[in-house]
């Protein structure tokens, strides 16, 4: 039996200092005090001076309060009890089912040897076209959806969770609005979906540090059923709330603050758990899909900037829709080879033309002569808008590719769209009666 | 050997008080659990020394014994290097998965060389021969290359050859020659041994300028912004903007001896496709796998951080290895800002006073020291070899003016720096065209590149003058000037990295495109109006695409060149003088050309 401490000498934030001896880093403690019992991990050694972060916060923490360590690190119960289950941010039932204690795993285990992984190979498909044509999601991939505040990204992220081949879903809130949660759940459990779910949500009234532990044990949990033979997927929403909860613990412990207050290990800290997407040889995966929100919309932000360092690839969200900026993912370029032969070219070659074609509508916008090569793009760019960013818009990759090549046809001649010759007589669509011959530019023929 | 006991953690830094003597960078051992977790002295005082430790440091408690090896953070040399996997440590990653099973086990450490393999010997040093620290006393052969067995690079001073082993197979630990000192001291050499992974190995005779290109396959790199052998350059960019499908792709092409890959605090993904891949892949130069001229150092951004740093030092010493072998050697460590942060966390655990953005005081010095050990030299037993270095910066919020980017571009001779605008507009490879610099020169004649360049600066002017008088304001030679320079951006700097074509160009065709490139931009052209210049260079434009895919001086390939001429002669109304000129001295220099 492990001796129990009643000795506080520091109490800052929500971390306490207790002296104790034989105690270890990252072990975990429970401290009770009159109202309430709560889980404390190790942070900081120095001598027998014992730094802890208590993870329902110190608010309401005496100095006489009682600290008993137990001798092992945090740890998640894992069975298949865990489906159709909500936790909160320390593995506590939020849904009035039975507190679970067997099986239990530590979170925030080792990586996975870079030797024992594999290149990812299956896309996953979510019928959505700005995903599928433009920024395919590929099995074991992490993504993270930049997004402005007050953008509808939870609803994309219930879409995807629900549209997705994937066996099981595992959903990391934190800091969500109860609203929020409360619309995750009600999606999910319309869409039937609810019995491959998963749920450790953090809402924005919990204690800060439980914020903190809902990824690793989300993914830890991920881990375990990926290990098992199953497609995982996890929806993380917010990790800017993650990171937020990081710089608030980091700045409490006095360390050296390297961006805009955030710690210099925040890049660290986010690859540890985005990592964590792996695709296992001989078992299963799991595939990270994430919320950053920006703050100001600013993408230079610490947050969005380490996220999008550590990523493959990112969904830009921006009224409403999916913008086709963005990064190249090498992971997309894995799976859109298989596809088809064309599916690579007609998103690079339309993404080009959309960027003239915002090139273009900036002309128009300062009150310049519109040519008509710029009336050709502005009308491109209109019916790409309509038919290919909406978010309405809900079909399967290959119908998206043809009404691609549709859309090029019926605004451009073949050599404007920068396709090569070989693609273009193969897939350039016949005309439809009825339909006038695009005319081309200039008169050299 | 000194013990300790562990009197504080913070993080991954641990503080012991010594019982002992203790040295700076010297490597020292946690014992948990049946376990020893490595570590590196970082600081002393008094007689508490701290440690990062280069493991996962949970479960470390106050009290625990800790050992010092009494040695500084070493790299094992010898044959067998290459086509290895290892991490920041120099664990063989496969032979750690073969152990431990999906998940990397801390304390776990293994010989980086095969201990059992024999290599067949070749002695060369004969017995009475002086000799000193990086002489050859034999060889084995390694995959395609003669690995040479020298003599350890640690030993100073000059020794005599005692006795040296007859030809025949040995693994690395048998003994094959037998030293002798002034003093008579003998000192028996196996095929294998430690270097420290910080010092620079500097047993050559001179240091040469870097002169000769390293040919990427790139154009826009070969052509206008190109990289010696023996060379460093830097690829900062903001993320997404292509850092590493460039790496990889020069990983794959460049015209090199080996390549050294530092994947340091980056994806594993990315690891992955290289290490799945380059087994099987041809090396175009030798018909054999690329893995046989790769090594690769993974150290990516989930595993513990404080291997950072020993990753890419373990990487240079390799690197310098193999040059004293007379090889050429390029590494390419991908990033360097991953490391720089590393640096910046082990900072601020240690409280020592931060500088810009929290980066420690000597960054710069560090940056710089890295990237000296970049160099062509002249060995002692004649031959060259070099070490070039490729490093990619991952600047915060992609804005170069941060440390790691301005510390980096002072050391280096080539900035190939990557543009968010290019990569959103799908430019490939993304490289600033005219942001970007170098200091070596390339293959083709500078003053026609210099011309080339000229147009795409003065296309880039008139595109942005146009943006405020808009295209009627424009005068037409202005406007055609401008269709110069995105013609030049779209058929030669563009490069479709994926086409088993495009993707990789060699050297002669290159200059075979930029000379048939330079024929459309030396013309003076009629083009009446600017709908007609536009739908002109269009249809051009498309023709250069279709060549840039076709193969190479094929039937296809010499249709499109005589169309091309055919297209350009129509509309040509003379030249331009300089550029006629130049032209004329490129068609002299190009040999091949089909005229």
């Amino acid at each position: 039996m492990k001796k129990v401490y009643s000795r506080i000498e520091a109490i800052a934030g929500n971390v306490i200092t207790v002296r104790a001896e034989n105690v270890r880093y990252g072990e975990l403690a429970v401290v009770r005090s009159a109202q309430r019992t709560s889980l404390a991990e190790v942070i900081r050694l120095a001598e027998e001076r014992v730094s802890l972060q208590v993870f329902a916060g110190c608010r309401g923490v005496s100095t006489g309060d009682q600290v008993r360590f137990l001798g092992h690190p945090m740890q998640v119960s894992f069975s298949d009890d865990l489906l159709g289950r909500i936790f909160d941010g320390s593995g506590r039932p939020r849904d009035k089912g039975p507190e679970l204690g067997e099986h239990m795993i530590d979170i925030g285990g080792p990586a996975v040897n870079p030797a024992q992984r594999i290149i990812p190979r299956n896309m996953i498909r979510t019928n959505i076209p700005m995903i599928d044509l433009f920024n395919s999601l590929v099995e074991s991939q992490k993504l993270p959806v930049f997004s402005v505040s007050g953008e509808p990204y939870n609803p994309l992220l219930a879409r995807i969770a629900l549209q997705a081949e994937v066996d099981l879903i595992i959903l990391g809130g934190m800091g969500l609005k109860y609203d929020d949660y409360l619309f995750f759940r009600d999606a999910l459990e319309q869409g039937g979906a609810l019995n491959r779910t998963v749920f450790f949500v953090h809402t924005a009234s919990d204690p800060t540090v439980e914020c903190l532990l809902v990824p690793d044990i989300a993914l830890a949990v991920a881990e375990g059923f990926a290990l098992r033979g199953k497609k995982v997927l996890v929806l993380l929403s917010d990790m800017t709330n993650f990171a937020d909860a990081l710089k608030e613990i980091a700045i409490t412990m006095e360390q050296v603050p390297s961006n805009r207050g955030y710690p210099g290990d925040l890049y660290s800290q986010l690859a540890a758990r985005y990592e964590k997407a792996v695709d296992f040889q001989g078992a299963g995966s799991i595939t990270i899909l994430g919320v950053t929100t920006m703050p100001g919309d600013d993408v230079t932000h610490p947050v969005p900037d380490n996220t999008g360092y550590i990523t493959e690839g990112q969904f830009y969200m921006r009224n409403g829709r999916i913008e086709p900026f963005g990064s190249l993912s090498r992971l997309k370029q894995l799976v859109n080879k298989k596809t088809r032969p064309d599916h690579r070219a007609l998103m690079d070659g339309m993404i080009t033309l959309y960027a003239a074609y915002k090139e273009s509508l900036e002309k128009k916008a300062m009150g310049f002569q519109m040519n008509e090569w710029d009336r050709k793009l502005l009308k491109y760019g209109a019916r790409f808008e309509q038919e290919m960013m909406d978010l309405s818009v809900n079909v399967p990759l290959e119908r998206a590719l043809d009404n691609g090549w549709r859309l090029l046809a019926d605004c451009f001649s073949p050599e404007e769209t920068r396709l090569r010759s070989e693609l273009i007589r193969q897939y350039w669509p016949a005309r439809e009666e009825g339909q006038p011959a695009p005319s081309r530019s200039g008169g050299t023929d | 050997m000194t013990n300790g006991k562990v009197v504080g953690v913070n993080g991954n830094m641990v503080t012991v008080e010594a019982a002992g003597d203790v040295s700076l960078n010297e490597v020292a051992y946690v014992l948990l659990a049946g376990k020893r977790l490595k570590s590196e002295v970082i600081r002393i005082r008094g007689s508490r020394a701290e440690m990062q430790v280069f493991e996962m440091s949970r479960g470390i408690g106050v009290g625990d014994e800790v050992e010092f090896s009494g040695e500084p953070l070493s790299a094992r040399l010898g044959p067998g290097l290459l086509g290895q996997v290892y991490d920041g440590l120099q664990n063989p990653l496969p032979e750690l998965a073969a152990h431990s099973g999906f998940f990397l086990e801390r304390g776990v450490y293994l010989s980086p060389l095969d201990e059992a393999k024999r290599w067949p010997f070749t002695p060369t040093a004969a017995v009475g021969d002086a000799v000193g620290a990086g002489d050859e006393l034999g060889s084995v052969p390694e995959g395609i290359f003669r690995h040479r067995v020298m003599v350890p690079f640690h030993l100073a001073g000059a020794w005599k050859v005692a006795r040296v082993a007859a030809a025949g197979d040995y693994t690395v630990n048998d003994e094959i020659a037998e030293l002798e000192d002034e003093s008579g001291r003998r000192l028996p050499v196996n095929m294998s041994f430690h270097w420290p992974v910080k010092r620079p190995v500097t047993c050559y005779r001179e240091r040469l300028r870097p002169q000769e290109p390293l040919v990427t396959k790139i154009r826009l790199i070969d052509t206008f912004i190109p990289v010696a052998r023996g060379g460093t350059y830097c690829i900062p960019g903001p993320f997404g903007a292509g850092k590493t499908v460039l790496q990889q792709a020069t990983s794959r092409n460049a015209d090199i001896d080996i390549v050294i890959i530092a994947a340091c605090g980056e994806r594993a993904g990315e690891v992955v496709e290289t290490l799945r891949e380059f087994p099987r892949l041809p090396d175009p130069r030798t018909g054999r796998t690329l893995m046989e001229r790769t090594i690769i150092i993974c150290n990516t951004s989930s595993m513990p951080v404080a291997a950072r740093e020993a990753s890419v030092y373990t990487a240079i010493t390799l690197a310098e290895y193999y040059r004293q072998m007379g090889l050429h050697v390029l590494l390419l460590a991908d990033s360097t800002s991953r490391w720089a942060q590393a640096l910046r966390e082990m900072s601020g655990r240690l409280e020592e006073i931060p500088g810009e953005e929290a980066f420690p005081a000597y960054l710069e010095s560090v940056i710089a020291a890295f990237y000296e050990r970049a160099g062509l030299v002249r060995l002692r037993g004649g031959g060259t070899g070099s070490v070039t270095i490729g490093g990619t910066v991952s600047p915060a919020g992609g804005n170069f003016d941060e440390p790691v980017t301005q510390s980096t571009l002072k050391v280096v001779g080539a900035f190939h720096g990557l543009s968010r605008e290019r990569s959103d507009a799908r430019k490939y490879p993304a490289i600033h065209p005219l942001e970007s610099w170098s200091k070596y020169r390339g293959a083709i004649d500078p003053a026609a590149v210099a011309y080339a360049r000229a147009i795409l600066f003065q296309g880039h002017e008139v595109g942005q003058m146009m943006k405020v008088v808009g295209e009627e304001g424009t005068s037409l030679e202005d406007y055609v000037t401008f269709l110069k320079s995105e013609f030049i951006d779209s058929v030669y700097l563009q490069q479709d990295t994926l086409d088993p074509v495009d993707g990789a160009m060699p050297p002669e065709r290159q200059r075979h495109l930029f000379v048939l490139m330079f024929a459309v931009l030396a013309a003076r052209l009629e083009l009446g109006g600017k709908e007609a210049a536009r739908a002109f260079f269009n249809q051009l434009r498309q023709k250069f695409l279709d060549i840039n895919v076709a193969a190479w001086q094929g039937d296809e390939f010499r249709r499109l060149e005589a169309d091309i001429a055919a297209f350009t002669a129509a509309q040509r109304a003379g030249a331009d003088e300089k550029g006629q000129r130049l032209l004329e001295a490129l068609r002299a220099g190009a040999p091949g050309r089909g005229e």
